[in-house]
């Protein structure tokens, strides 16, 4: 099918623009044209991650200069040749990076490594990107409105920004992302549109779910019954925040695909039921009751099986100013056990916000350490020697593990932090 | 012309052309969607997520023939890396469209092909012979004749 585009459009297609908007544009048709969109929509709320990359990737396009903008040109814009990457004039935010700006030695990064972050961070700057550094844009100063259409990657971000702002964006990946930075389009598919955005399956919550740790399994439940379909959630869900939006929501876009979800009479496109299915439910019921609770709890922990704990990462999805403080809270006066360390992460704007509240003083005290940009997973950063992990957040157990061949345990943030003091995992189901 | 030896194929599917081209290979299937960052090893094409069916198993030269794209929305970026890394699979099948399957097979410049007249998962079988003619909209295959040998 081919795509219908506006006068502008095509010039930017044609090269009006500059040789890296055609290109953008050009990928642009191409993903449309992939996922079946009949044109584009506008947008000035762009979240990826332009442009930065490790060194072997610079090395793969060495005969190109092996620089940010043989990257940007060709992977981030898929061009079959290397073009000027124009400052980016849209609302342009980088997510999530390689390592923390300060602390990159205690995640056992090389000097090397750090001078390749730097010189990609300076890259991003000065093409007008700004550097929020995180997982979480919505808690660093980017916090679209509802209606608004966005182009954002980041699975938890997105699925935050469909269902608890009524933002609209699919879950974009890098390319498409920096394409769009470029282009300020995006394929009017998926999430864009009214039709699409209407719940798919129902699932009624039986038990309580009310603090942060039930709302993350709940989330895991929910991906892992509906895969990349939305759901609908009725029943015993109280006490929302944000917070425990950004946990379930996490937890839910990575046991499965759930990009938007509908908790009646709590998010804003489902004031009722019927709201969020467009009329009378559909699709599968699934129940989640006390043994869906404690199949989840056991899969999620299914991956430990040592209690001796070398490690304990806090901050997935990246912690919150309240979150922090909650931690400090609890580690007050305590002290990290020497055969354990407990890093917690966050952006570089709420570390800012945590160290001028004191949080950050009393974490440091207790021998943890507060991180921003990354996370472990991301950065694939461990402690040295780390065999047994744990986590407070689905998504990391999900993830970690796996990733770094260890072993993981799944509990709430007390039992994580009573665990790093302790050196010993002592969790279970509450 | 090489074609000529081959009988002809046991099974014709049609579908809507992803990402335009023409590839033949032996298929991995799976009835479980593939995460990319986090569930793929982009050095080696192999998928790492812990309970996946095909955990330790690449799709490196092989036919990909998957239910859809789940998890991070670094799908694409992954899957784009193990084309840099000559672990990229020849082509993909997959039954649900999304933006990260769409992006990936963009990316990863291989025939792609989606929105089936019947299901692959159910047609195809690891190891059996797939062409993927995309810009026709068809999918043949030859079944593998040796399976339980």
């Amino acid at each position: 099918m081919t795509m219908r585009l506006s006068d502008e459009e095509k010039a930017m297609r044609d090269g009006e623009s500059g040789a890296a908007v055609a290109k953008a544009m050009d990928l642009l048709i191409r993903y449309g044209e992939a996922l079946g969109a009949e044109d584009f929509v506008h947008t000035d709320n762009i979240a990826g991650v332009p442009g930065s990359s490790p060194q072997w990737v610079k090395e793969y396009y060495a005969a190109d200069g092996g620089d940010y903008r043989a990257v940007f040109s060709r992977f981030d814009l898929d061009s079959d040749e290397v073009v000027d990457v124009p400052r980016i004039t849209g609302f342009s935010c980088h997510l999530q990076g390689g390592m923390d700006p300060e602390l990159w030695r205690d995640q056992g990064m090389s000097e090397e490594a750090f001078a390749n972050f730097q010189s990609d961070e300076r890259e991003v700057a000065d093409h007008g990107i700004q550097v929020l550094k995180t997982c979480t844009p919505y808690l660093a100063g980017n916090v679209p409105v509802m209606g608004e259409h966005c182009a954002w990657m980041e699975s938890s971000a997105v699925v935050l920004c469909n269902s608890v702002i009524g933002g609209r964006t699919n879950c974009e990946g890098r390319e498409s992302t920096s394409a769009a930075m470029l282009a300020k389009r995006i394929p009017n598919w998926g999430f864009h549109t009214d039709e699409f955005r209407k719940g798919q399956h129902l699932i009624e919550v039986e038990v309580p779910v009310d603090s942060i740790f039930e709302w993350g399994m709940l989330g895991y439940f929910t991906g892992a019954a509906v895969e990349d379909t939305i759901p609908v959630l009725t029943g015993a869900i109280s006490n929302a925040a944000l917070i425990k939006h950004k946990h379930f929501g996490a937890a839910a876009a990575s046991s499965g695909g759930v990009e938007m979800y509908h908790m009646a009479g709590i998010t804003p496109e489902a004031r009722t039921l019927e709201a969020a299915f467009g009329g009378a439910p559909r699709g599968e019921r699934f129940a989640y009751g006390p043994a869906q609770r404690r199949e989840v709890y056991e899969r999620l922990n299914s991956i430990g099986e040592c209690r001796e704990v070398d490690y304990v990462m806090l901050g997935c999805p990246h912690f919150s100013v309240d979150q922090i403080a909650d931690a400090a809270q609890r580690l007050e006066g305590r002290t990290v056990h020497e055969n354990s360390a407990l890093w917690i992460f966050t952006s570089r704007a709420v570390k800012a916000t945590a160290v001028a509240s004191g949080y950050e003083a009393i974490l440091r005290k207790a021998g943890a350490k507060l991180m921003t940009d990354t996370c472990s997973a991301i950065s694939q950063a461990i402690p040295p020697g780390t065999k047994v992990a744990a986590f407070d957040s689905a998504k990391q157990t999900h993830y970690l593990p796996a990733m770094m061949n260890i072993e993981g345990w799944f509990g709430t943030t007390q039992e994580c932090i009573d665990a790093a003091c302790s050196g010993k995992w002592e969790g279970r189901l509450p | 012309m090489a074609t000529l030896d081959l009988p002809a194929p046991d099974i014709v599917i049609r579908g809507r052309k992803v990402v335009g081209g023409r590839t033949e290979g032996p298929a991995l299937v799976t009835r479980q969607t593939i995460s990319g960052w986090g569930g793929v090893n982009p050095m080696k094409g192999e998928v790492i997520e812990n309970h996946h069916e095909l955990k330790g198993v690449s799709f490196a030269g092989r036919i990909l023939v998957f239910p859809g794209a789940k998890g991070s929305s670094g799908w694409s970026g992954i899957f784009h890396m193990t084309r840099l890394t000559g672990c990229a699979p020849l082509g993909m099948l997959f039954n649900v469209t999304t933006t990260k399957a769409a992006l990936g097979a963009v990316v990863l410049r291989v025939p792609a092909m989606t929105d089936f007249d019947r299901d692959p998962l159910e047609l195809i079988e690891t190891g059996d012979w797939v062409e993927i003619d995309a810009d026709a909209g068809e999918v043949r295959v030859w079944k593998n004749r040796n399976a339980g040998d």
